[in-house]
């Protein structure tokens, strides 16, 4: 084999390579993009109505309602102006508490509750989703909306 | 005061690692040999001063000095001694110390294990390997100090992220980084070759070693991490396709094509320009994972707006590094000849082609990790890209890959017969299929193709490499003498294969026949998931050094056998997290696994229970993968090339003096 024939050949399949990665990493991204909607934006009507998408706020202290018998737990999360009931059925994660910031997954349900199928909060006393934080900082009136230091439990 | 010495040593080091990199670059190109040979005294005097730094990190960590900052913030005075230690490497400064302390052992190991090699090369690859490490040590210097003293100390630090307080967490992070760190060896090896113009078969046996050295780390450091986040995050799972894996994940992926392309370079004398390109491609990698995991940039892209100047830094040290070596390849690398010929269907061309597989696979996993970053940077809104992402381009990317390690094995080098070859092992082909098939028909069920597809891809991967050794024994009389007269590196990537294949069993049973159940369990209540029966026997206060549990009870019996459980869920003191500590009966086979979700009323828990069949294999096979690197990089032909070299440099010298 000439160096010619091997220059070509290993071009054509770096070409092919990368065009059949494209391909899967397109069609990939097509389906499994996840957008962020804040709680405003939900409650505006912005967020898609049966796709899935992500929301994520503060979860409003005295929202969390536990179900008797099952592992149906039912919470409302916000952003200040504006918050979304979420339901969701399992084990919430071990930093999941009333004022803590959090984001779930999931999909909109006809009555405007938020399905949540998986339910996140990072394993940091101090973290908050940087959505969240910048959904905070960017309030209407360009303040602080949330005073969430004196959420932080005692 | 310990600090203060610390600051100074690491002021040492960078001016070290300026001599290092100055005179000896300088020196090989204007060819004095004076200037060369101060390489392996400033490379050795750096170690020294990086070791003296880290040290004294550590002994602050020790001795609980909370007026430095960093130690105020990852250590406390309840935390165990050898939880204390590995916080030396809790956070983002000391993971940097940590870094250039590995990379000074790495450079402390080439000036003695570099013999074997011409002063000037020597001299060039430290000279490399000390411009690197003046870019990471300027970093910590200017932007990331570890020795930075409170105005105002806390009576006690902050504690350690609970997390990390687990002993896989301990050794996890310096396998990793001697992974990362040993790839700029490799990297220096290239790029000290394109300086000097000589790409040639000896260039490609020097750094195998290294390069197969990195690679053992690395892969032993990911198997590590998969085997904590398994048994530590409390979900049963092994991988997450986390930003951090990922970061992790691509060096490998380069690295792994690397040493494929660096035994054709050393054979045959082919892929010399695409091997020192993977080495730079390696290297970068695993730089741009260091900054990626430790910036904070993953978190938020604003993380780099609100530390300017280190997002700077991190940025052009990256642009200096790729941008550079990039450029001198591209200056030097049209003159390097391939003087090997080979045939279309070859060895040398499937192998070619699983590199291009590999490096694909690691740049969709860029792209999907850096994607998000960049939309959030251009504020066109915040998108995550998950887990299914990954799944629905990596597996189509890597099935090829597996199908032609196999495959590639019974091909022959320069050019091969595709019908000879097809008859002859046909019946490879025929009886890895027939062994998937009985397989998951006994055991499973013949409708799940793809676990079908996988457990014969994985077959064959054993077979094509048992075969392989075979063929090669089978040449001796005896296959006693066959057995011994075949070099580790055959044993390496004989071991390494089926470790592979290892790997892929576990991957596809654990994947398709995990059983998972999420119940609310009341004392004494019972769950049954297939033959195993669980039954909560309630909690109980247990008492930690820095934290307070509650400590389930379960017991599992199947048939006769009971096991006893015991999960935990821990109420950390001083940063008041609370941990899932899972509670785990390991198998061969299955490992059933629980952990305990909250408490809900009338001493009711929310429970996580699992069974997992043949989840242990993932890193077992990843074990296999490290072992036979280990193998391969101690082959002899390596030492006694050192030596014959060692002996032919000390006889003329000692014949003048």
């Amino acid at each position: 084999m000439t160096r010619r024939h091997q220059r070509m050949l290993a071009v054509s399949g770096i070409l092919i390579g990368i065009a059949v990665a494209a391909f899967f990493a397109l069609s990939a991204f097509q389906k499994n993009l996840l957008y962020f909607y804040t709680p405003s934006q939900v409650a505006a009507g912005e967020a898609p109505k049966g796709y899935p998408f992500r929301v994520g706020g503060l979860v409003v202290p005295g929202s969390v309602k536990r179900d008797a018998g099952s592992l149906k737990v039912r919470f409302e999360v916000t952003d200040g102006p504006a918050s979304v009931a979420v339901t969701y059925s399992g084990i919430l994660p071990d930093l999941f508490r009333e004022g803590q910031g959090i984001i779930s997954i999931g999909q909109l349900n006809q009555d405007g509750v938020f399905e949540a199928t998986e339910v996140l909060a990072k394993h940091d006393e101090n973290y908050m989703p940087p959505e969240i934080a910048d959904t905070v900082k960017h309030g209407a009136d360009g303040k602080p909306v949330l005073d969430y230091q004196a959420w932080q439990p005692k | 005061m310990i600090a203060e010495l610390g600051h100074l040593a690491l002021v040492m080091a960078l001016m070290m690692a300026l001599l290092q990199a100055g005179f000896p670059l300088a020196g090989a190109a204007g060819g004095v040999p004076l200037w060369m040979a101060v390489a392996r005294g400033a490379g050795r005097a750096q170690c020294f001063f990086l070791l003296a730094a880290f040290g004294c990190l550590a002994a602050s960590f020790a001795l609980n000095d909370f007026s430095v900052a960093y130690v105020a913030q990852h250590s406390n005075s309840a935390l165990p001694l050898y939880y204390r230690l590995s916080a030396v490497w809790g956070g983002h400064e000391g993971s940097m110390l940590l870094w250039a302390t590995i990379l000074g052992l790495w450079t402390l190991a080439v000036t003695i294990f570099s013999r074997s090699l011409t002063e000037d090369f020597v001299a060039r690859v430290l000279g490399v390997m000390g411009l690197v490490s003046i870019g990471i040590l300027l970093f910590i210097l200017l932007t990331s100090n570890p020795f930075e003293r409170l105005a105002v100390p806390p009576a006690d630090g902050n504690d350690l992220n609970p997390l990390l307080q687990d002993f896989g967490m301990t050794i996890h992070p310096p396998m990793l980084y001697m992974g990362y760190v040993g790839l700029s060896v490799a990297f220096s090896f290239a790029v000290a070759a394109l300086l000097s113009g000589s790409l040639d078969a000896a260039w490609a046996r020097w750094s195998r070693p290294w390069t197969l050295v990195a690679w053992t780390f690395l892969t032993a450091g990911i198997t590590l991490g998969s085997w904590w986040a398994y048994y530590e995050l409390g979900w049963g799972g092994w991988w997450f396709w986390d930003p951090v894996e990922n970061a992790s994940f691509m060096p490998w992926l380069v690295a792994t094509a690397l040493i494929h392309s660096l035994a054709v370079t050393e054979k045959r004398g082919a892929f010399k320009a695409w091997t020192v390109l993977l080495a730079i491609f390696a290297f970068s990698l695993s730089l741009l994972g260091t900054f990626l995991v430790r910036s904070g940039v993953l978190t938020s892209v604003h993380a780099f707006a609100t530390d300017p100047a280190r997002g700077l830094f991190i940025l052009v040290l990256l642009g200096v590094v790729i941008g550079g070596s990039l450029m001198l390849y591209g200056l030097r690398a049209p003159a390097v000849r391939d003087n090997a010929r080979y045939e279309l269907v070859s060895r040398e061309n499937l192998l070619l082609l699983n590199n291009i597989l590999l490096v694909t696979a690691a740049g969709s996993i860029l792209l999907g990790t850096l994607y998000p970053l960049v939309v959030d940077a251009l504020g066109l809104g915040k998108i995550s890209v998950g887990p299914p992402y990954f799944d629905a381009v990596f597996a189509p990317v890597m099935a090829p890959v597996f199908l032609l390690a196999g495959t590639g094995l019974l091909f022959p080098w320069r050019s091969a017969n595709l019908t000879a070859i097809a008859h002859r092992t046909r019946w490879l082909a025929l009886l890895s299929l027939a062994a998937g098939i009985v397989t998951m028909a006994v055991f499973w069920s013949l409708r799940d193709i793809k676990t079908l597809a996988t457990i014969t891809l994985a077959i064959w991967l054993v077979v094509t490499a048992g075969y392989t050794l075979w063929s090669r024994i089978r040449l001796r009389e005896h296959w006693l003498a066959g057995l011994r007269s075949q070099s580790r590196g055959v044993y390496g990537m004989t071991l390494a294969h089926a470790g592979l294949a290892v790997v892929l069993i576990g991957i596809a049973l654990s994947g398709r026949y995990t059983v998972e159940k999420t119940v609310r369990l009341a004392p004494n209540e019972t769950v049954a998931i297939g033959d195993y029966v669980f039954t909560f026997r309630g909690t109980t206060r247990v008492e930690g050094p820095n934290y307070t549990a509650s400590q389930g009870e379960f017991a599992v019996r199947s048939g006769t056998r009971e096991v006893i459980l015991k999960p935990e869920k821990r109420a950390y003191r001083v940063q008041r997290n609370t941990m899932t500590e899972a509670a785990i009966d390991p198998g061969l086979t299955r490992d059933l696994y629980v952990a305990l979700g909250e408490p809900m009323d009338n001493s009711a828990w929310s429970v996580r229970l699992y069974y997992k069949p043949f989840i242990r294999w993932i890193w077992l096979g990843g074990l296999c993968m490290a072992l036979g690197g280990v193998l391969a990089a101690s082959d002899k032909r390596y030492r006694v090339a050192a030596r014959q070299k060692a002996a032919l440099s000390a006889t003329p010298s000692s014949a003048t003096a």
